[in-house]
């Protein structure tokens, strides 16, 4: 009798690992299966939040957790709307209730160190967060120490970048709002590569158009670093001579050395303005480089397109404007969510142990502002090149608007509630 | 002789269709397809008046793309994007969106 009670316990038990294996015959597919591992994801932008989105859409039972300072996804794209007042911070500012429906850990922090060979991370505070694999999505930081004087501006708040949307972008809207009628708005572009090419033309643009209207004295003076406009060049000459002559002042080769108080020093001029706006000199975020993984001229992360693992640190996968951009690769929110779906396929795979996609494509389109009612576009596609191991823009593909129009003022706006969707899961 | 040759045939097609299916990874069309969705939505379902592609009956999206490569369908941007992808990658991501639900 007792005998046979053991016997029924045992087939019970049996029955119970059956059940268990059925189910982890099903991981990928049901919930309750065995995690196929946990990738942390740091920095909620376009690149981490849409490689977190991605791996929960794609990957069924992966643990991710994504690491974000901000409570909320402030949009840089169409920021520039909200200097000249034709958009509110409420208009770029998104949640991430989206994510955390889909399944993914939001975990509002400071990542302040990474151990890529205990493979864990530590948060300020002192939380730990262990990983198999682990995404880096840092964006950009900047080298104020190649201007004189405009780090400690940049601390007192005198000096405004507005090239990290948010609390910058209010104020610096605050100030042009402040700004007396002749006043002088004087915006300073950092030499190439910096975050979205077209970004300060769009911008002179924007701000000129408010000004124009609003203090019809007052001047945008844009001083460049670089030898001409850096993206939908014909395009923006155009703008500025027909819709801003008068207002709006270009010069190339105009790079700033030197900030004292409203005092900008070129090489060859000095000049005074009511609102300085320096677009600092950029280089990989900093947790790229406290990480040990910035290896290309000193500013930048190489990394594999095939599954953007880092070439500094295989296992570690960086997106987005850190990474040393292949041909023709802008450094922009589009780009970074389509890194973010080639990392995320990828860590899908390897996590798995499979193959992973030997032909990767992806491609960009940036919308700019040329007033408050029309936009133009850049637009580009570039194939994986599987001898140079690198994207390749395809030839006789992508391209700029004939002419700046209200169509694709109506796709800017549509384009931006489209990708944060894609982006948040909204 | 007529039979081995037909054996050989049959042997070839298949050692084709291996290397056809070895060539294309599995995941390619969704791959290639998420492209499109920073301005067409995710797996196609579209936000506001932007066109949503979920549901696409395959051969209308290869015609339209078609029509946007060779320039007889004028557009602001999609004749530009067109370019930038093959005809092979274009049925993939036709068959692809066709596949998904149009409602979300």
């Amino acid at each position: 009798m007792n005998e046979y009670r053991i016997g029924r316990r045992q087939w019970l038990s049996a029955g119970a690992a059956l059940a268990a294996t059925t189910l982890a015959g099903c991981a990928g597919v049901s919930p309750s299966g065995p995690s196929l591992g946990r990738v942390v994801v740091v920095g909620g932008g376009y690149g981490g939040a849409t490689t977190a989105r991605y791996l929960k859409l794609w990957g069924g039972n992966v643990d991710v957790t994504l690491v974000e300072r901000n409570a909320d996804f402030v949009s840089c794209p169409i920021s520039n709307l909200v200097l000249g007042g034709y958009k509110q911070m409420s208009d770029i500012t998104r949640g991430y209730s989206g994510l955390k429906a889909v399944g993914v850990k939001v975990v509002q922090g400071d990542v302040t160190a990474v151990d890529v060979a205990a493979k864990k991370l530590r948060l300020a505070g002192g939380a730990e967060i262990g990983y198999d694999r682990l995404v880096l999505a840092p964006g950009i930081d900047f080298m104020t120490e190649q201007i004189g004087g405009l780090g400690p501006a940049l601390d007192s708040g005198s000096v405004l970048h507005s090239w990290k949307a948010g609390p910058q972008t209010v104020a610096l809207r605050r100030q042009i709002e402040a700004m007396p009628d002749g006043g002088v708005f004087a915006m300073f572009i950092p030499k190439a590569p910096y975050r979205c090419p077209p970004g300060p033309y769009e911008r002179a643009c924007v701000v000129a158009s408010y000004l124009k209207t609003a203090k019809p004295r007052s001047k945008v003076l844009v001083l460049d670093a670089n030898p001409e406009i850096q993206s939908k060049k014909a395009l923006f000459e155009k703008a500025f001579k027909d819709r801003y002559d008068g207002t709006l002042e270009y010069r190339a080769n105009a790079e700033l050395k030197e900030l004292s108080g409203n005092l900008a020093k070129l090489e060859f001029e000095d000049l005074r303005a009511d609102v300085l706006n320096v677009i600092p000199p950029q280089r990989a975020g900093d947790l790229a480089r406290s990480a040990g993984l910035v290896n290309i001229n000193n500013r930048w992360v190489g990394v594999n397109w095939l599954t953007m693992e880092s070439t500094a640190a295989p296992g570690v996968h960086v997106i987005g404007d850190a990474t040393f951009p292949a041909p023709a690769m802008p450094k922009s929110g589009h780009m970074a969510n389509q890194h973010a779906k080639v990392a995320a396929a990828a860590i899908i795979q390897l996590l798995k142990g499979e193959a992973v996609n030997p032909t990767p494509v992806v491609m960009n389109t940036c919308y700019s502002f040329v007033s408050a009612r029309e936009a133009v576009h850049v637009a580009s596609v570039h194939q994986f090149d599987a001898a140079d191991k690198t994207f390749k823009t395809v030839p006789g593909s992508g391209g700029v608007s004939a002419a700046a129009n209200q169509i694709e003022a109506r796709y800017a706006l549509g384009w931006a509630d489209n990708i944060w969707a894609d982006s948040l899961a909204l | 002789m007529k039979k081995q040759l037909r054996i050989g045939a049959a042997l070839l097609a298949l050692l084709g269709a291996c290397g056809l299916a070895q060539a294309q990874h599995p995941h390619l069309a969704r791959n290639l397809a998420a492209t499109c969705a920073n301005c067409h939505g995710t797996n196609g379902h579209a936000r506001g008046d932007m066109k949503p592609l979920a549901g696409m009956p395959s051969d209308k999206m290869i015609a339209m793309l078609g029509d946007y490569k060779s320039g007889n369908q004028p557009a602001t941007i999609m004749h530009q994007i067109a370019k930038g992808y093959t005809d092979e990658q274009i049925k993939l991501m036709a068959a692809f969106f066709a596949a998904q639900p149009a409602k979300k």
